[in-house]
């Protein structure tokens, strides 16, 4: 493309980057913590479901500023990264990650545990009377049957870390190939003045928004159709 | 441990209970090791409750319960053996089949988990339950009948010690009803394995039962083998309509002009309306205690083609203030006749009396 600089490119490579590997992160968190959700009967129940809700309504700078300190040379993670001989988060694809991975978290785990608490009892019920312990449960019933709201859980978990903006900004920065997302590079654009590329870019991101709601509606009844 | 010298191992032993707000359910049988037991009871009696705590799908429950003289529960000692190693089959009254899968998938679930035991024959099952033209079929466009015969299947495959069915006939109607029915009937002749059926419908309990354990407001009222078990006279008021007698005898003739089947018992013989029947079957047939009229003489010119001369055993009240039970002994035989207690008095029925039994219906097993 033309009007695309390498340093542009280079922040779309870093931004699919960052959205995949979160993404990945986010199933991996998501699933067990939905499931666990959908599940319980603890008290502990709500305080989770508020913690993992939080930055729903948080502002992303708040999240990130409050990262930014504890993953800081003072903070607790960061002092205890260092005394276990690891780099500091801040300022690194790493920190980036977990960022990412704590403010999409309910946009995630929502989809994830409406989908499980769908199921119901009937299946899992019978499945435990088939000799299927929970793991197997989890497994061979619920993510099969829950496979549509997995799809929306990652298309969501995907679409929002590449949207992200605030979080991005306060622990990460705007090092190029390290931090360096597509959304702060349509702010340094627009910062420079030049709207041409700022336009560029946020009219790729918001094709790619568009695509991922639309392939996730077209998916959903074909998924849930063929199980 | 492993050579018991006692050769009748105890089935399953349970002493129950579940509180849920008001509703409070308590569990006291000893089932037998082998034959169908039905749970029965009117409906809101705590049959369902009993089943899940048994199967351990009800973790509020406390007390103890154990099968096989193996513990699957005792509270004090903080015993809990979840569902999955329990080996039960348990057949919901919805049965929760698998959505994702077709129903050899469904099929396959328990059988594969089971280490696919040798001494199943999972094709001979599959034709047992008229599933082969199934097999390939999403469980999203099966009927009812079909989903209720891949839940069966689905557990007998999955090696159980113990089968529980939670009113598999429920959502059933006319032919689908009566064909799952007949399929069971088949079953318990050749299931090695103890079955619990629950039931609020007597003619399925006379059809399947051996043994019954009566269930009313969350208590067992009564348990005991399913003949001795109506014929009391002690049942309680809501299950005043399960009494009567269930026979079991041997067909001795068949007359296909007038569609009748002599069936003979301890105690007499019966003609049964039939179309087909084969001399030397073993058949069941229910006899309600509302179809037995008494009469102090043998009745000439009637309609009636069952009589049966008894002996009074007891009299007992029944429902209604103005009714009595009459149990009555057919020659080694129990009947039940509800009749009012105005003819009680004008036939003049005591203990040790003569009468004639009057059968003017007769429901039949398969």
């Amino acid at each position: 493309m033309a009007g695309l600089s390498s340093e542009d490119v280079e922040a779309f490579g870093l931004t699919l980057r960052l959205a995949a590997t979160v993404t990945l992160l986010l199933l991996v968190i998501g699933a067990p913590l939905a499931w666990w959700l959908a599940r319980t009967r603890s008290g502990l129940k709500p305080l989770i479901a508020a913690v993992v809700a939080l930055p729903l309504v948080l502002p992303p700078t708040v999240l990130g500023f409050y990262l930014l300190l504890l993953l800081g040379p003072h903070g607790a993670v960061g002092q205890l990264m260092s005394r276990l001989g690891l780099s500091l988060l801040p300022f690194t694809f790493g920190g980036l990650v977990v960022g990412s991975v704590l403010y999409s978290l309910p946009f995630v785990v929502q989809p994830l545990q409406n989908a499980f608490e769908a199921i119901g009892e009937g299946p899992l019920e019978a499945a435990a009377c088939l000799r299927a312990g929970p793991i197997d449960c989890f497994w061979s019933i619920a993510i099969p049957v829950a496979l549509p709201g997995v799809v929306t859980a990652a298309v969501l978990g995907f679409a929002h870390t590449v949207g992200e903006f605030g979080v991005v900004l306060m622990i990460g920065g705007n090092i190029p190939g390290q931090t360096r997302v597509l959304s702060m590079r349509i702010y340094d654009h627009v910062e420079a003045g030049e709207y041409a590329q700022a336009h560029i870019l946020s009219i790729c991101l918001l094709a790619f928004s568009f695509v991922a709601l639309l392939a996730m509606t077209l998916l959903r009844p074909r998924l849930r159709a063929n199980g | 441990m492993a050579e018991a010298p006692n050769p009748e191992p105890p089935g399953l032993v349970a002493a129950l209970t579940r509180r849920r707000g008001a509703l409070s359910i308590t569990f006291e049988a000893a089932l037998p090791a082998s034959g169908v037991t039905a749970l029965f009871g009117p409906s809101g009696a705590g049959k369902t409750s009993c089943l899940r705590m048994i199967a351990g799908l009800d973790r509020g429950s406390a007390g103890t319960l154990s099968f096989g003289g193996e513990p699957w529960q005792d509270s004090r000692r903080r015993i809990f053996t979840p569902p999955h190693r329990r080996r039960v089959g348990y057949i919901a009254q919805t049965p929760g089949l698998f959505d994702h899968l077709d129903v050899a998938g469904n099929l396959n679930f328990g059988w594969r988990r089971a280490g696919r035991p040798a001494h199943l024959d999972r094709e001979e099952l599959i034709d047992q339950f008229g599933l082969r033209p199934l097999l390939a079929r999403r469980v999203g466009a099966l009927s009812g009948g079909e989903r209720q015969r891949v839940a069966i299947s689905r557990a007998l495959l999955s090696d159980p010690a113990l089968l529980l069915l939670d009113e598999p006939l429920s959502a059933l109607d006319g032919a689908a009803r009566e064909d799952l029915l007949g399929r069971l009937e088949a079953l318990h002749a050749r299931l090695a394995i103890p079955m619990i059926y629950v039931s609020h419908a007597i003619d399925e309990v006379a059809r399947l039962a051996d043994f019954i354990v009566l269930l009313d407001a969350g208590r067992v009222v009564t348990q005991g083998p399913l003949h001795a078990t109506f014929t009391r006279l002690d049942l309680p008021s809501a299950l005043i309509e399960a009494a009567g007698a269930v026979l079991e005898g041997v067909v001795t003739a068949h007359d296909p002009t007038d569609h009748l089947t002599e069936l003979t018992f301890d105690g007499g013989a019966l003609l049964l309306p039939r179309d087909r029947a084969t001399v030397g079957d073993r058949l069941r047939c229910r006899i309600a205690a509302r179809d037995v009229v008494l009469t102090a003489e043998r009745q000439a010119g009637s309609s009636v083609l069952n009589q049966l001369a008894c002996r009074v055993i007891a009299v007992g009240d029944a429902d209604h203030p103005s009714q009595c039970l009459v149990q009555l002994d057919a020659g080694g035989t129990v009947l039940l006749a509800r009749i009012t207690r105005r003819s009680l008095r004008i036939l003049d029925l005591c203990p040790g009396r003569d009468v004639w039994a009057q059968v003017k219906a007769v429901a039949l097993g398969a």
